[in-house]
């Protein structure tokens, strides 16, 4: 007979440890499960402040953030285990059954519900269609970060900057405070991927350029990158002609994108939403596999790590009373109009009657003034005005449902 | 009139700003009161926190992150990091903690922003 919990947790980011400190609350006995040598994920290596402005009305730095949650997990009967990585997951006739691996060996763990926690990844030079060499010193903001931060060693003393996404912002900053010099950030869309804050205080406070339209085509280099090739790109940012620019620098930082991590969710047959890239989910991120949930940057890449705390709560929470006898799933979906580029949740548990879902969005292109609203037939849920909305920036509502939902409805979202 | 982003919350409001005679601020752009604060600052001392790592004789965690406990003139960011570069740490110490003071620089001073030296190290 091997070790057996109500729900196992895979991943101790933000998200993973909201959920298991959720789950353990409603008195599920939970397992953490962190491939790691310490809790806190990608926020280890944050070290700048801004964390948790929504959560705690504070602007903490991320290891403080995650050290919050930490504490808290300390109080519970949360069963951690580090430096443990997941093999595999199967499903069994009561749950899933996991095989973990770590220093002293393989296990197999019982769990009724598994909770995915697995975050994401980044794009790297291999995504974006970069030629050339391949030498050293190309990399992407989160390796250039944890060079930085976690072993105090520079990746470059004369850097450029693909992409203008916020980590790729961010690290632009600390590069340039640890004494390196960037020479600027390059961005192929027409408007910047970060937030604007992060324009002001990591390249305006800095006198460090944002140039649009543009971007990195060619590396030059054997050992160590040498220098850069820099092409203006159209309106389908094709590189054109005739515009290259060579710039010599010794590392390229990319910030081209995340991508969540899902390997073990399509492994279990869960099937992945064509935008968000992270499963079908629910609005406590159960998939379409009962008893499997997704939440964090796993089941979408979000802007903030608040967010991302309130959906790890959210699998926690619906993990722990998961009762495999009613499982009587009945759902009403939600739709988006052209406008959005997506809209998580994609679908509403109606078992349990909620009252409220919280719907995160974002919108297809920049946009100026503009009128929300969810509709359930000819009733309206919710209508609201958003003054500006920018793809980079999701968008959180709270829709109340009225209490004839049934399965099978279709609430619509709408902008105009 | 002069044209800036709002950076204390991630909402990153674009506020138009100008200094009145009394020694106020004219704000348009802002959706809550802390854009007022921030352009007054901005336009006339601008601040920011400092978030940084200090070096640890700790193999198994050589970098500890540090910041500012409070917000410091944005010019004084340089001479702190080079004070920053001078730090070892040498002692077990916890989240919040004093690393260092900057009393010869400005008014604040350096705390830790985690526990991990605290537990396996």
């Amino acid at each position: 007979m091997f070790e057996q919990y109500d729900v196992a947790v895979i991943g101790g980011g933000p998200a993973g440890l909201a959920a298991a400190i959720a789950s353990s609350k409603e008195g599920a006995s939970t397992l953490l499960v962190e491939r790691e040598g310490r809790l806190g994920g990608i926020l280890k290596q944050c070290v700048h402040d801004g964390f948790g402005v929504i959560r705690f009305g504070e602007k903490l730095a991320g290891p403080e953030y995650a050290q919050r949650y930490i504490n808290e997990l300390k109080e519970t009967d949360v069963q951690v285990s580090l430096l443990t990585f997941v093999d595999k997951i199967e499903k069994s006739k009561d749950g899933f059954t996991l095989v973990l691996v770590s220093a002293q060996g393989m296990r197999r763990v019982g769990a009724k519900a598994v909770i995915l926690a697995t975050g994401c990844r980044e794009r790297t030079a291999r995504q974006v269609a970069i030629h050339g060499t391949r030498p050293a010193g190309v990399l992407t903001a989160g390796a250039a970060q944890f060079y930085t931060n976690i072993l105090g060693q520079l990746p470059g003393r004369r850097c450029a900057v693909l992409g203008s996404g916020d980590i790729g912002l961010i690290m632009t900053r600390r590069l340039t405070l640890e004494g390196a010099q960037v020479l600027g950030v390059y961005e192929a869309k027409s408007i910047p991927s970060g937030l604007p804050r992060n324009i002001a205080q990591c390249l305006n406070d800095f006198d460090i350029p944002l140039h649009l339209r543009k971007t990195v085509t060619r590396c030059f280099g054997h050992e160590r990158l040498e220098a850069i090739e820099i092409s203006d790109v159209d309106e389908n940012m094709t590189p054109l002609p005739g515009t290259e620019q060579i710039i010599e620098c010794d590392a390229l930082i990319l910030s081209v994108g995340l991508i969540p991590e899902n390997e073990l969710a399509e492994t279990l047959g869960a099937s992945l939403h064509q935008v968000t890239r992270g499963p079908v989910c629910d609005q406590n991120g159960q998939t379409e596999i009962p008893g499997l949930f997704s939440c964090g940057n796993a089941a979408h890449v979000n802007d903030l790590v608040d967010y991302v705390s309130e959906s790890g709560e959210a699998a926690g929470r619906a993990a722990a009373m998961l009762n495999s006898e009613c499982l009587m799933l009945n759902y009403a979906e939600i739709s988006v109009d052209n406008n959005f580029l997506y809209a998580m949740p994609q679908r509403i548990d109606l078992s349990g009657s909620p009252e409220e879902v919280i719907v995160y969005f974002r919108s297809r292109d920049e946009r100026g003034k503009t009128g929300f609203s969810a509709k359930l037939g000819d009733q309206v849920l919710l209508k609201k005005i958003f003054q500006t909305l920018r793809p980079p920036e999701m968008e959180r509502v709270v829709l109340k449902l009225p209490p004839g939902v049934k399965a099978g409805d279709l609430v619509r979202l709408e902008m105009e | 009139m002069k044209q800036l982003i709002c950076i204390t919350c991630p909402a990153g409001c674009k506020l138009l700003a100008e200094l009145t005679p009394d020694g106020g601020v004219n704000v348009t752009g802002n959706t809550c009161k802390r854009g007022v604060d921030f352009a007054l600052t901005e336009l006339t001392n601008p601040m920011r926190t400092l978030c940084s790592t200090v070096r640890t004789s700790f193999a198994a965690c050589p970098m500890l992150p540090v910041r500012t406990d409070r917000e410091i003139p944005k010019g004084k960011m340089g001479e702190v990091m080079r004070l920053l570069m001078g730090i070892v740490i040498d002692k077990k110490i916890a989240c919040g903690d004093a690393v260092a003071d900057l009393g010869g620089i400005c008014e604040g001073k350096i705390i830790a922003t985690s526990d991990w030296l605290m537990s396996g190290v």
